[in-house]
């Protein structure tokens, strides 16, 4: 810290100069400023190669052999030995009933669970933008659900959710409704998935929102409540189109997530094949089944990829409305 | 509207100090609380304001959603509690039960024996401690780059670090049991710590904080003196970043301690984390009910009580690395 105030003068904007105290003109001098431009030319490759080596190791090279195997036949028993199958994996994927079953779990669970989370986490987000005594307790106590594992959670909303001793049919009970079979029927167990979902994510982004809320320029409101809006009004004119960008980049990472589900299915009901007929298995499930299950590897690779190219599709799909949006917006 | 305005301007003059309370406590200067430490400031600004959004007190009724959304997310904790302290009977009937039994610390010695969970606990805090430091020490180093050194690529650079985030984990996972059945490392620990020891999210989140939190001049001052590079990242960059480091640190170490996909994958019952002991409990490994809520408060417990101490840091932290540039 102490540097700072040796040397104030010189610091500003330019490249770092010798130092002219110690100017002698000797090799010594010499071969130390040749060390010290070495320094400064390679340090900040050094800085990044760490990053940059571990994902090569367990982030690309993995993709690409994904890849590679989903082309070949890999049992689980020697997953050392590969044999060729050319595009058989995906062929088969393709007339599977299951791989479409997944998808389409997957699809429904995406948005049952995504699109009530991000509505109420905006909602709360508002709420919480507002003067409000305990601000802090209610943001953390929100978040604890994010604390929680997916197993852990998955666990308790299983008992919950249960059929006979479950507290929510006890509820429904109480309110005159029969028993729901959530488990076994096809959209109550995928609502009950999506409620594990729901509840480990929705204070994460309420707080994702409220950080973009306050990022806002208070001019904006203050004009607004000068033409009279009201404070709905304000929420719909100013605060939620100030967030589009967050609010899609939320919508992004929800999607991944739950293209990625794969604890809650698998420990709502403990089996890897999504309930007695599959009615909640997703992609990740399917794919853990395929490899650890059925043994196939090649498979499940094939699986893997095909989950990464509808990631992509997402992505693209992103970045078009975001363009769009931005577009929209200058002019 | 207006006359509903100027009542709220009256609450708020009448009783300034708990108001302007949260907003002082606030202004700590953790990193995570730049977006809510902006608070205090505003509050000086408020009675121009008038009726503008986000200057209007709380109504009752924002209270009372607040409170039922605080209640949503305590509930299925304290359920868990509940019924971990109960027996598997008692959870056999209804209606379920609402308040403690007697049974917790025997189900937990249960659990803690029986399910493997004293040896998850340890195994997790091993892989989750040494993930946190690697990914802060790493992403400290790569933020610093990103952030206040000149080189070749660097946008481009930065740009691919983004981009390594849209890879999903199921994409490794066939590749990487491949490594450890040829490695020999199933059931190990650094099968499971090894590939989470950087994150991509790391890395910009330390460039976004060291970008205005560390002066360039500083930097430069101490290269004219000569400095080596790891002598101005030991004694100017990890002291400026610290604070980010910690928050960093923390929410890595959740991050860590939730990972499951791949060390259900990698890792057995003989040699769990907290996540692979749970879900042997959840597929019937113990089909006692109430021990397996044991076992899911006490995996859970850890990281409860670090909300408890550092949850205004982790909310900071998450809000600070929601304003993307």
């Amino acid at each position: 810290m102490t540097l700072s105030r040796t040397e104030p003068a010189t610091g500003s904007g330019k490249p770092p100069v010798r130092p002219a105290a110690s100017g002698g003109g000797s090799r010594a001098e010499e071969r130390r400023s040749r060390r010290y431009r070495r320094d400064a030319r390679w340090s900040p490759y050094a800085f990044i190669a760490p990053f940059f080596l571990f994902f090569a190791a367990f982030g690309l090279f993995p993709l690409l052999y994904t890849g590679w195997a989903s082309l070949h036949n890999v049992s689980l028993h020697d997953p050392t030995h590969m044999e060729w199958a050319g595009l058989h994996n995906f062929s088969r994927l393709w007339e599977d009933e299951f791989f479409w079953n997944a998808l389409r779990n997957t699809a429904t669970i995406g948005v049952l669970s995504t699109v009530p989370q991000l509505a109420m986490a905006l909602g709360l987000a508002h709420l919480l933008n507002y003067r409000l005594r305990g601000s802090m307790f209610f943001r953390v106590v929100m978040l604890t659900p994010y604390a929680t594992s997916v197993a852990a959670a998955t666990l308790v909303f299983a008992l919950l959710f249960g059929r006979d001793y479950g507290m929510i049919n006890w509820a429904l009970g109480l309110a005159g409704f029969d028993h729901v079979d959530w488990e076994n029927g096809t959209l109550t167990s995928q609502i009950a998935v999506s409620s594990i979902v729901i509840w480990r994510w929705t204070g994460y982004n309420t707080l994702i929102y409220l950080a973009a809320m306050q990022a806002v320029p208070d001019d904006l409101y203050e004009s607004a409540a000068l033409d009279g809006a009201s404070r709905w009004q304000q929420f719909w004119h100013v605060t939620i189109p100030s967030l589009r960008p967050t609010i899609l980049f939320t919508v992004v990472v929800s999607t991944i997530g739950a293209t990625q589900l794969f604890g809650e299915p698998l420990l709502f009901g403990g089996s890897q094949t999504g309930g007695g007929s599959h009615q909640y298995q997703t992609l990740g499930l399917y794919l853990y089944e395929q490899g650890w299950f059925n043994f196939h590897l090649g498979r499940a690779s094939a699986i893997a990829w095909t989950m990464f190219l509808i990631l992509l599709v997402i992505g693209l799909a992103n970045w078009l409305i975001a363009r769009r949006l931005q577009r929209s917006s200058s002019q | 509207m207006r006359e509903v305005g100027t009542v709220q301007t009256d609450t708020r003059d009448q009783t300034p100090e708990p108001l302007t309370g949260p907003g002082a406590a606030q202004g700590a200067p953790a990193p995570g609380e730049g977006p809510s430490g902006g608070r205090g400031g505003r509050t000086a600004t408020t009675k121009r304001a008038g009726t503008a959004g986000r200057h209007l007190h709380a109504g009752r009724l924002t209270y009372a959603v607040l409170s039922l959304f605080t209640l949503g997310s305590l509930f299925p904790l304290v359920w868990t509690a509940i019924a971990a302290s109960r027996d598997n009977q008692r959870l056999a009937e209804t209606p379920p039960p609402f308040w403690f039994g007697s049974n917790l610390i025997p189900n937990m010695t249960t659990a803690w024996n029986d399910a493997n969970m004293g040896k998850a606990l340890l195994n997790t805090f091993v892989v989750a401690g040494t993930v946190a430091v690697s990914t802060v020490v790493f992403a400290t180093l790569a933020g610093y780059a990103f952030a206040k050194l000149r080189f070749r690529a660097r946008n481009a650079l930065l740009l691919t670090v983004i981009g390594t985030m849209m890879v999903p984990p199921q994409l490794s996972v066939v590749p990487l049991y491949m490594a450890v059945a040829k490695l020999e490392w199933a059931n190990q620990l650094q099968a499971v710590i090894l590939p989470l020891m950087v994150s991509a999210f790391g890395v910009f989140f330390m460039r976004q904080y060291l970008v205005n939190a560390l002066p360039t001049e500083l930097i430069e001052a101490a290269r004219v003196d000569g400095a080596h590079s790891l002598r101005v990242v030991w004694h100017i960059v990890f002291p400026v970043a610290r604070p980010a480091m910690a928050v960093l640190g923390m929410l890595t170490f959740v991050m860590a301690w939730n990972e499951f996909f791949w060390p259900v994958i990698a890792l057995t019952q003989d040699n769990p984390t907290v996540q692979v002991a749970l879900t042997g409990l959840g597929r019937g490994y113990i089909p006692d009910e109430s021990v397996i809520m044991a076992g899911a408060f006490l995996g859970t417990l850890p990281l409860l009580i670090a909300f408890a101490l550092f949850g205004k840091q982790i909310v900071g932290g998450i809000m600070q690395g929601a304003v993307k540039g």
